[in-house]
């Protein structure tokens, strides 16, 4: 019995004495890290300044953080403004900017970075403050308005010569002298004549200037006694065209040879829009095909179907990847420029080859424009003057 | 009145167009995004337009029997079953309007695709023929950028697939760029004869 006491005495002084090292003994790296720890980096160098070419309402903030010392956990802005001083938002730790678009113009706002570490604000940057305005030009793109504002003076000088009655000559664009015998051979034929223009919708210009070569073929088609088949692949573009269209009919005398079912909505689908006027063209084999807008690659696909089927075919795009499809499997092709010109080469009209003018006045400039920065860029490297030309035309036709 | 009030309007827009992109202070700003969004929404809106001239033609067809009226019932019942099952089911991953474009709509899109393929193998076939100086220098390049993309023709010549580089990075992109500022120009010229109403026939013929 006095042994098993003497035993038992014995096992709790053990337990007690194993408790008492665990809870007494901090382990050798906790008192490694506590020796070692090192202050929070706070952001430096902070600046802030009304955002640039804007509409207002904005400050920029940039900054940079210090190297030596531990990461934050995340960084704060504080601002200071009218109604006080407030967070307005928590950023990663690494940011070094940061845009404040909530802001009042003409209002003084101070900002510093704060820099949190185990959710207390260990460190804090200096103040800045901005003035936050709207601008009322952007400075990067003068050098456009300038060239815009010379282009526009050029072209309206030309238009009011051409009002004037002065002679400007034009010269033969044979995709556009060929439209009339493109809807007489279809008339002769007996067979329908398919505008397509483009997939694009009406807020593209080569849909626009589409839909004004319309109204002239509808006038033609109109006149001859030709059905006009325009299958479109937007709503927008159905409805302008029916328009058009009814309006040419209507012009020439032949209200009742309009047909509004000729005009049709196929799909929005690129794909699903080439299938349909392939079907098109294999039923109904039109005798001239007009290709003209924005195409992309649908484009083959529709001039070689029409090319199968026999028909005549004039095709006009300003889409540079897609010409050379065009010029292999079309008849005529309008290149890039051409089809903005065709309301002019077609209506002959005085004040739109004034126009006409002067679009190639202005071709002229800049292809001077271009010689001139290609001699200075290539000579500028051994002479410095001509390298400020170079450097001056990079800027002035940059567009920030 | 009747010509007054669109070249107005197009006046206005074209303007406020014009000056938003060089003028970031309100209310261009404002006045630009806004007008964008507004097309945004006609265009949407129009797509109603289309639908109705959809179903108008090809029901009409169907009723009065015209020529190749068979066709008309498959587009029916194909913008009916998209319309069914995306207003039924929605259109969200794994329900049956995203299978039907998934295992229907899109194959046959790519098949349409496909087809470029032979069409321009016979387009080339055709346009790259040696019948005067001009056609015999495209036949040239062509050959030697076809050449140039492919093992073979390094394995002909060393410096085929340099020679192919050339030509795609000067020549071709000196014209690419040429056609781009010429229509870049066209663009201008149509656009400001559109703004200031020189260019009228787009009314309608009303000139």
């Amino acid at each position: 019995m006095k042994n098993l006491s003497a035993f038992m005495i014995f096992l709790l002084l053990f337990a007690a004495g194993a408790t008492l090292a665990d809870s007494t003994d901090p382990p050798e790296s906790v008192v490694t890290e506590a020796a070692e720890e090192l202050e929070v980096i706070s952001a430096v160098g902070l600046e802030a300044s009304d955002t640039e070419e804007d509409a207002g309402g904005s400050v920029s903030l940039t900054w940079q953080m210090e190297t030596v010392g531990s990461d934050p956990d995340s960084l704060g802005v504080i601002r200071s403004g009218p109604e006080g001083e407030e967070l307005i938002t928590t950023l990663p730790e690494g940011t070094v900017m940061y845009t404040d678009q909530t802001v009042d113009n003409g209002t003084e706002y101070s900002y510093w970075i704060v820099s949190y570490s185990g959710g207390y604000v260990q460190a804090s940057s200096e103040v800045a403050a901005a003035i936050p305005s709207a601008q009322w030009i952007y400075r990067g793109r003068i050098g456009m308005l300038i060239i815009l504002s010379l282009m526009a003076g050029v072209i309206i000088y030309f238009i009011e010569s051409g009002k004037k009655g002065k002679e400007l000559f034009i010269r033969e664009i044979a995709g556009l002298a060929a439209v009339d015998d493109a809807v007489g051979r279809a008339t002769e034929m007996g067979k329908p004549v398919l505008y397509i223009p483009g997939i694009m919708d009406m807020d593209d210009i080569q849909t626009i200037a589409s839909m004004v070569i319309l109204g002239r073929v509808a006038r033609k088609t109109a006149e001859y006694g030709s059905a006009l088949l325009v299958p479109t692949s937007r709503s927008v573009v159905m409805s302008v065209a029916q328009e058009v269209v009814k309006e040419g009919y209507i012009q020439v005398g032949r209200p009742d040879a309009y047909n509004k079912e000729n005009i049709q909505y196929l799909t929005d689908d690129q794909f699903g829009y080439a299938a349909g006027v392939d079907g098109i063209m294999v039923r109904e084999k039109p005798a001239a095909i007009f290709l003209l807008g924005t195409f992309y690659a649908e484009s083959l696909i529709l001039a070689e179907t029409g090319r199968s089927v026999g028909a005549i075919q004039i095709a006009g795009t300003a889409m540079p990847s897609q010409i050379p499809f065009f010029v292999a499997a079309c008849d005529y092709t309008l290149i890039g420029e051409e089809l903005f010109a065709a309301s002019a080469y077609l209506s002959r009209e005085p004040k739109l080859l004034g126009s006409l003018k002067g679009q190639d006045a202005a071709k002229l400039f800049f292809m001077i424009l271009i010689v001139v920065g290609v001699v200075s860029a290539t000579i500028g490297d051994f002479w410095s003057p001509l390298k400020s030309v170079a450097e001056f035309l990079r800027r002035l036709v940059t567009v920030n | 009145m009747r010509l007054v009030i669109p070249l107005a309007i197009t006046f206005t827009a074209g303007m406020i167009m014009i000056l938003n992109f060089f003028v970031p202070h309100q209310p261009f700003k404002f006045l630009g995004e806004n007008l964008q969004e507004w097309y945004m929404i006609v265009a949407s809106g129009a797509i109603f337009l289309g639908v109705m001239n959809l179903m108008h033609v090809h029901t009409r067809k169907i009723r009065l029997k015209r020529k190749n009226w068979k066709y008309s019932p498959v587009t029916i019942i194909g913008f009916l079953l998209m319309l069914v099952t995306g207003l039924i089911y929605g259109v969200a991953e794994s329900k049956p309007f995203d299978y039907l474009f998934m295992n229907m709509v899109a194959p046959m899109g790519a098949t349409m695709f496909s087809l470029l393929a032979f069409f321009v193998a016979s387009a080339a076939f055709r346009a790259f023929r040696a019948s005067n100086w001009r056609a015999t220098l495209l036949l040239t390049s062509a050959f030697l950028v076809m050449l140039g993309q492919v093992p073979i023709g390094a394995m002909i010549w060393d410096k085929i697939p340099l020679a192919k580089v050339w030509l795609m990075s000067i020549p071709n992109t000196a014209g690419q760029r040429a056609v781009m500022i010429g229509a870049a120009m066209g663009v201008v010229s149509t656009s400001l004869r559109m703004i200031f109403g020189i260019e009228r026939s787009w009314l309608g013929g009303a000139d």
